[in-house]
């Protein structure tokens, strides 16, 4: 996409995130409302608290935006995206603390419609910048560790303790721990599992051609099972399991609770580790497998040292898939009991309570890019040779 | 010595390959040429076993290949196939050292012998020993994947259409090559080709398969001055028959005592070559030179009665 004419000095996706942003600025920034459940007023962003304090963050904003406009300057529009950000962030926290200001024990500040489209915008003009750079793996891996360290530093300062989201967690620090650490157990388990049942299985169906014919349409069906009605469905079945087979129940088997969750996500990771095991395989040119045998390669060492090294990009695409469908769908064992940030999630749902709903939603958000992050580049890693010159 | 023996394969009740027999003596190359469909891949392959005889046997040096595991009988029998396929994810070294590793070699044994071959295929280790073989021409990664078949000095090389993904030029100077690593190493390669050019150019012997039969086993010469069969005739190619005979004789047959005219041809050149200075400068004879001295000269009419059967 390039621009024609005196226009062509301008970056045609810097002008569309510049109008984006102003436009985003006109819409309400925060939410001031008299409680944790009644709707709130709309505050734009130059009225959330005295125009002094507003102002620089208004202006690294503006300027954020502009410096996204210049054509082909990548370095530009990252310095711009992360001032964008800064102000997005500074002009937030002047207004959670100013808007409570004698607005009464119970008042709740909130980000409103305005400050999670800047969010996007500003998002998006870095990712363009930093797609536009095609910064090496490791490279890739410092910005995310980066941008991990400086959220992380931002949270834990107390400068957004007054916003509504946070006094949510505030009272719920302890629950909050535990279900983090029962949802990456529910999405990093269930991954697990899958791997162990589904990578053998996906080699033997590369083997043998009649397994895979019986094996991947049973894995298909399985998941196009809507996923409420497959945690519905793990209901009665584990609820007999437990209360039938011997010793079930003593761990922890029943129809409710964290196996039911466990296994519905289990069922659903297997079409991908599977399919993916088994393409991975057959990747591997013909020629070169030709060539292993020829020379006296056992199937074993096929497997191991051509057929798998070549297929590993595409295995790992199946286990990303899984690993971010299921930090996804963990949040809906929170409806049987399984825990997970769904559990936050479905209270506030009970309690009409946005922000409680954002403590379960934001982290598992947070929690799905970052896995998909990292897997692409453990993906880009394991290419076999990186430098193709031909 | 490699002795095949009555070898047959049955797919579906089609004979493939029918009841050949044939002995390549150690040293030599052994070209097999054919249509496609003429069983000739499927002859190779039933020498380490990539496809298994429905009945008869292969002896390598008086042994049977039937009585080793194929895993065993294929690290000792190199092979090359159409399109090198080579290890992508693997350097030159490791392509070119893979059968040694299977052998479990020492590894300074390994990457001595790997920097050998790259010398003797005419490419500096240092310079292509760690190199990926995407970063490598077509003709490159042909010889490393003959290297390759080379590396744990086995019995027999098998060729399976090993240059027929190379442009006319680079296949030229991959035969030339194959045939003086072949001298110099002492090697027995089978061959199989669908080109009768590549199979007179590089064969001590060619075999003709056709419809899964072995219908003539016999040097070039014989091949083109006595086809044994219509077939035969029609693979040499009739009308061709003269010129593929003189380009298997060296001028040094033919030279004589005796002025001639003009540019000299060197004494490695063929009859074929003599003959096409001739014709192109209008000479009755040409002039031989050996090491840049004068060796005689070689007149048409020496070459015209080499040129046929004229008994």
């Amino acid at each position: 996409m390039s621009l024609q004419g005196p226009w062509a000095v301008l970056s045609a996706p810097g002008l569309l995130f510049a109008a984006l942003g102003l436009a985003a600025l006109s819409m309400p920034f925060m939410t001031l409302s008299a409680n944790r459940i009644v709707a709130g007023d709309g505050v734009l962003a130059w009225r959330v608290a005295d125009p002094s304090a507003t102002l620089p963050g208004l202006a690294a904003i503006v300027a954020g935006l502009m410096l996204g406009l210049p054509s082909g300057r990548t370095r530009l529009h990252l310095a711009g995206a992360v001032l964008g950000l800064g102000g997005v962030l500074w002009v937030l926290m002047q207004g959670a603390s100013a808007l409570l200001d004698g607005a009464g024990d119970y008042a709740r500040v909130s980000p409103s419609v305005g400050f999670w489209f800047l969010l996007v915008v500003l998002m998006l003009l870095m990712a363009d910048a930093l797609a536009a750079m095609t910064p090496r793996p490791l490279l890739r891996a410092a910005f995310l560790a980066a941008a991990l360290v400086a959220t992380a530093a931002i949270l834990s300062s107390g400068a957004l303790s007054d916003l509504s989201v946070m006094q949510e967690y505030a009272g719920r620090r302890d629950a909050f721990r535990s279900e983090f650490l029962r949802h990456l157990g529910l999405a990093f388990g269930s991954l697990a599992a899958a791997t162990i049942i589904g990578f053998p299985l996906g080699i033997l169906c590369h083997r043998r051609s009649r397994l895979r014919n019986a094996t991947l349409p049973v894995l298909s069906f399985l998941q196009t099972i809507p996923s409420l009605a497959m945690f519905g469905l793990m209901i009665p079945i584990l609820g007999w399991v437990g209360t039938t087979v011997p010793g079930a129940q003593a761990i922890g088997i029943a129809g409710i609770g964290f196996a039911p969750a466990f296994v519905a996500l289990l069922l659903y990771s297997l079409l991908p580790v599977v399919g993916n095991t088994a393409a991975g395989l057959a990747s591997a040119p013909a020629a070169a497998i030709e060539a292993a045998r020829g020379m006296g390669m056992t199937p074993r060492q096929r497997l191991m040292r051509v057929e798998l090294p070549l297929g590993l990009p595409i295995v790992l695409t199946g286990l990303r898939i899984v690993l971010v469908q299921n930090i996804g769908l963990a949040v809906i064992a929170g409806l049987i009991g399984g825990g997970g940030f769904g559990t936050f999630v479905f209270q506030g749902l009970n309690q009409t309570a946005t922000d409680l709903i954002l403590l379960g939603a934001l982290p598992t958000v947070v929690l799905a890019l970052v896995a998909a992050i990292v897997m692409d580049i453990l993906v880009e890693l394991a290419r076999p040779t990186q430098t193709v010159t031909q | 010595m490699i002795e095949i023996d009555r070898i047959t394969k049955v797919y579906d009740g089609a004979k493939a390959v029918d009841a050949v027999s044939m002995t390549v003596e150690t040293g030599t190359i052994t070209v097999i040429v054919g249509t496609s469909g003429s069983g000739k891949t499927t002859l190779l392959r039933m020498i380490n076993r990539l496809e298994e005889p429905t009945s008869g046997e292969v002896r390598i040096n008086g042994e049977s290949t039937l009585s080793v595991k194929p895993h065993i009988l294929r690290r000792r029998i190199g092979y090359v196939i159409q399109g090198h396929g080579l290890f992508p994810h693997h350097t030159v070294a490791r392509n070119i050292g893979a059968v040694p590793r299977l052998l479990n070699w020492p590894r300074e044994k390994i990457e001595a012998r790997v920097d050998e071959l790259l010398t003797l295929f005419s490419m500096d280790p240092a310079q292509f020993r760690d190199r990926y073989p995407a970063e490598l021409s077509g003709g490159q990664q042909q010889r490393v994947g003959v290297a390759r078949a080379l590396a744990s000095r086995p019995d027999l090389l098998l060729m399976d259409e090993p240059f027929g993904a190379l442009d006319p030029i680079i296949r030229a100077r991959a035969q030339d090559d194959l045939r003086h690593i072949q001298q110099r190493l002492g090697s027995t390669i089978l061959l199989v080709t669908h080109d009768m050019e590549e199979a007179i150019r590089l064969g001590d012997r060619v075999a003709v398969m056709d419809g899964g039969r072995l219908v003539q086993h016999a040097t070039p010469a014989e091949l083109i001055a006595r086809p044994a069969s219509a077939f035969v005739a029609d693979m040499v190619g009739n009308v061709e028959r003269p010129l593929r005979l003189l380009s298997l004789i060296p001028v040094s047959e033919a030279v004589e005592d005796g002025p001639a005219e003009g540019e000299p041809l060197p004494a490695g050149s063929s009859l074929r070559d003599a003959l096409s200075a001739c014709l192109w400068t209008g000479r009755t004879a040409v002039p031989i030179h050996r090491d840049g001295t004068s060796a005689g000269r070689v007149t048409l009419d020496a070459i015209r009665a080499r040129a046929g059967l004229h008994e």
